[in-house]
């Protein structure tokens, strides 16, 4: 599709290449791992920046939107106080500061069993967990993390360990710094796992974060994982989450929107066993200029698995929702059973929510549909609150928060649910009427 | 013929709970209230009954307080306050509760935070203490078990999976809650099996009081049968045209709203 080399480079794309050169010696990796960073930039720079033009990209034409990159963080390690987005969330911490795991500012307590390892650790003995799925993905910014990952932590819970505590991954930026950092997840078989992904950063730093997570789930493993993307205003998040899940497994996962000039985030979740299934949610809620893009791919590559996406999104001001969900059932991938649906909810007239549903069916025996739908809050509904009495604004809470619950609480686990949901609330209070 | 009641209405006996005076209302260029004049004195239950497209239950969101309607003439006094310009929510909080035809059903809204936010909300407009939860619950289970509505009903999102009559019951549990002072109920038969009907009117029944009027909207004379009201008014074509007692229901049912429908038209 787009063969030709370029020639042209944006700023940003020759500051990338600067910043490559420059960090290439001292990014932690075995010679294998440095032999494949100069692949993976190659191939980036040969195709360059995705923009509107590059399908899956089409809605965040990452070309005209990234002006300029910034500088990667500085060595010496940043010391700065950690929101705690959660409270009343019981969790274990494991804190990636500036893209690089801190173990100091970590809390691994109800972890009994389960391995936690710095990234640099597992590139420097070429340990193959590091890009066993995302080496598969063609993606521009998954390519690029390739190149540029700088840290990140690896989670291995042994076969049949039930880990009841959550374990949040705190992905935090002190400034305005390009952060490349990849997270390994590995679950053995019967195990089961509860993640909270969080990203933060100050507000009016520029900041790129290019995160990319990699989530082996055995055989008959439970996992669930709660995203919430809470970055500064100023700032630009790419996350890529590729996800294997494993025969009989179940896997629930939710992305919370919220933070972030501009975002991306995006799921892989490709079916490794039959009889997995699979619920996919997401929850945005953004204001303002912001932007913030879902891309969502399912690949049922063997029968008789199930999944369930609903996807919600709420945009005030002159805010850009955008949800692409694509489907894939392969050839021979019979009794699959896959619905998907997405709904946005206008709080402003110059609010905009863009949606691309794809379902690919190579089978013939399936059970596959996708809906979306898109509107303002239900004046019938409002009207029936307002005339008990409520305020015009708790009435609109009470209805925008109830729109959104339905998919935080798809995820099936109440104490995160309930996290989320007070998010989603204050997200809500902080915000005027709409008359 | 309501000397006794309107001495409890004010001093002057002037004061009256509803008070309309020529009301016009228009949504875009159709007017459908074409000066409406109605008296509903404190205490006192007054039905109104008309065909289709009389203009019923624009009469009744107009009254409160849905947005859409121009009124573009005329007065509503409520206590003698005029509430024409008055929101939704601040009507409901002076007491105007309006029962409707079609409850709607909001999913992820549980029925008991929808009730004591919509009881606290009220409480705290007019400058009273929040219920506490207990007293809440309290308050709850005795007009829930008078009404027949089960905790299983409470437990679900408000009016989700309701059947007609679910709903209808769980229109006069927020009613009984709330303790309007004007209570208007638009159809609130329709849909309605016999059983159901009964349970209705019974739970209406109770609610009426000295202090408290009520509006009945009806199409069909036979709620009217079991809530008995004092004045009975016909309305047609965007007004009343014509009032009287309870025996005027008796008699729309036996020859309809043929005369009506014509006059008005004429």
């Amino acid at each position: 599709m787009n063969a030709e080399p370029r020639i042209l480079h944006t700023p940003a794309e020759v500051t990338l290449a600067d910043a490559f050169s420059a960090a290439r010696g001292d990014l932690p990796g075995d010679a294998g791992v440095a032999a494949a960073r100069v692949v993976a930039f190659d191939a980036f720079q040969k195709k360059g920046l995705p923009h509107r033009r590059t399908e899956a990209w089409r809605y965040t034409d990452l070309r005209a939107l990234l002006r300029s990159v910034p500088p990667a963080p500085p060595a010496e390690p940043a010391s700065i106080a950690i929101a705690d987005l959660l409270p009343g969330l019981d969790r274990a911490r494991l804190v990636i500061l500036d893209g690089i795991y801190r173990p100091d500012l970590s809390d691994l307590s109800g972890l009994a069993g389960v391995e936690v390892t710095g990234l640099d650790t597992l590139l420097d003995q070429g340990d193959e967990r590091v890009g066993a799925l995302a080496g598969r993905l063609d993606d521009a910014m998954v390519t690029l993390n390739t190149a540029m990952m700088a840290g990140g932590v690896a989670v291995r819970v042994p076969a049949g360990l039930d880990v009841t505590r959550a374990v949040e991954i705190a992905h935090v930026t002190s400034g305005a710094y390009s952060v490349f950092a990849r997270n390994v997840v590995t679950v053995g078989a019967g195990a089961s796992l509860r993640v909270v992904e969080t990203f933060t950063g100050p507000n009016a730093a520029a900041s790129v974060a290019n995160i990319v997570t990699e989530a082996v789930i055995g055989d008959r493993a439970k996992v669930t994982w709660a995203k919430l993307q809470a970055e500064g205003d100023a700032a630009v998040h790419l996350g890529t989450t590729a996800v294997s899940i494993g025969g009989e497994s179940q896997f629930d996962h939710l992305t919370l929107m919220t933070g972030a000039a501009i975002s991306r985030s995006q799921s892989f979740v490709t079916y490794g066993g039959e009889f997995a299934r699979a619920g996919l949610f997401g929850a945005t809620m953004i204001g303002g200029k912001q932007h913030a893009d879902i891309m969502l791919g399912v690949d049922h590559a063997v029968p008789n698995g199930a999944s369930r996406e609903l996807f919600k999104a709420v945009m005030d001001g002159k805010a850009e929702g955008i949800f692409q969900g694509r489907i894939v059932v392969r050839p021979g991938a019979q009794k699959v059973d896959g619905k998907m649906m997405t709904q946005g909810l206008l709080l402003s007239e110059d609010a905009s929510f863009s949606v691309k549903p794809e379902l690919e069916i190579f089978a013939d025996d399936v059970q596959c549909a996708h809906g979306a739908t898109s509107g303002e809050i239900d004046e019938d509904m409002l009207f029936y609150l307002l005339s008990r009495g409520l305020p015009r604004a708790e009435a609109e809470t009470l209805l925008v928060t109830a729109f959104l619950a339905e998919a935080i609480e798809g995820l099936g686990d109440e104490a995160i649910g309930e996290a989320f949901e007070q998010i989603a609330r204050d997200w809500l209070a902080g915000r005027k009427t709409l008359a | 013929m309501t000397a006794v009641r309107s001495v409890a209405a004010g001093m002057n006996g002037q004061i009256k709970m509803l008070s309309i005076k020529n009301l016009h209302a228009s949504v875009g260029d159709r007017e459908i209230l074409r000066g409406v004049n109605l008296e509903v004195p404190t205490g006192e239950v007054h039905a109104i009954m008309g065909p289709n497209g009389s203009g019923k239950s624009t009469l009744s969101y107009v009254l409160a307080g849905r947005d859409g309607y121009d009124i573009t003439d005329g007065s509503i006094l409520f206590g003698g306050e005029e509430i024409v310009e008055t929101p939704a929510e601040e009507r409901a909080a002076k007491g105007i509760f309006l029962a409707f035809q079609y409850p709607l059903e909001i999913p992820g809204v549980a029925t008991m935070t929808f009730l004591k936010a919509a009881m606290n909300a009220q409480r705290k407009a007019r400058g009273e203490a929040e219920l506490t939860t207990p007293d809440f619950m309290r308050r709850v289970k005795v007009a829930a078990e008078k009404l027949n509505v089960t905790q299983e009903m409470l437990r679900r999102p408000l009016n989700v999976g309701f059947s007609g009559g679910e709903k209808k019951r769980n229109e006069i549990l927020q009613m009984a809650l709330l303790e309007p002072k004007l209570a208007i109920l638009d159809e609130t038969d329709s849909g309605l099996d016999i059983d159901a009907l009964k349970t209705v009117s019974d739970g209406v029944n109770a609610l009426r009081a000295p202090d408290r009027s009520m509006l009945v909207i009806t199409h069909y004379q036979r709620l009217l049968d079991h809530i008995v009201p004092d004045v009975v008014h016909v309305m047609a074509a965007g007004r009343i045209v014509r009032s009287g007692g309870p025996e005027l229901a008796l008699e729309l049912e036996a020859n309809g709203y043929a005369d009506y429908v014509g006059a008005a038209a004429a």
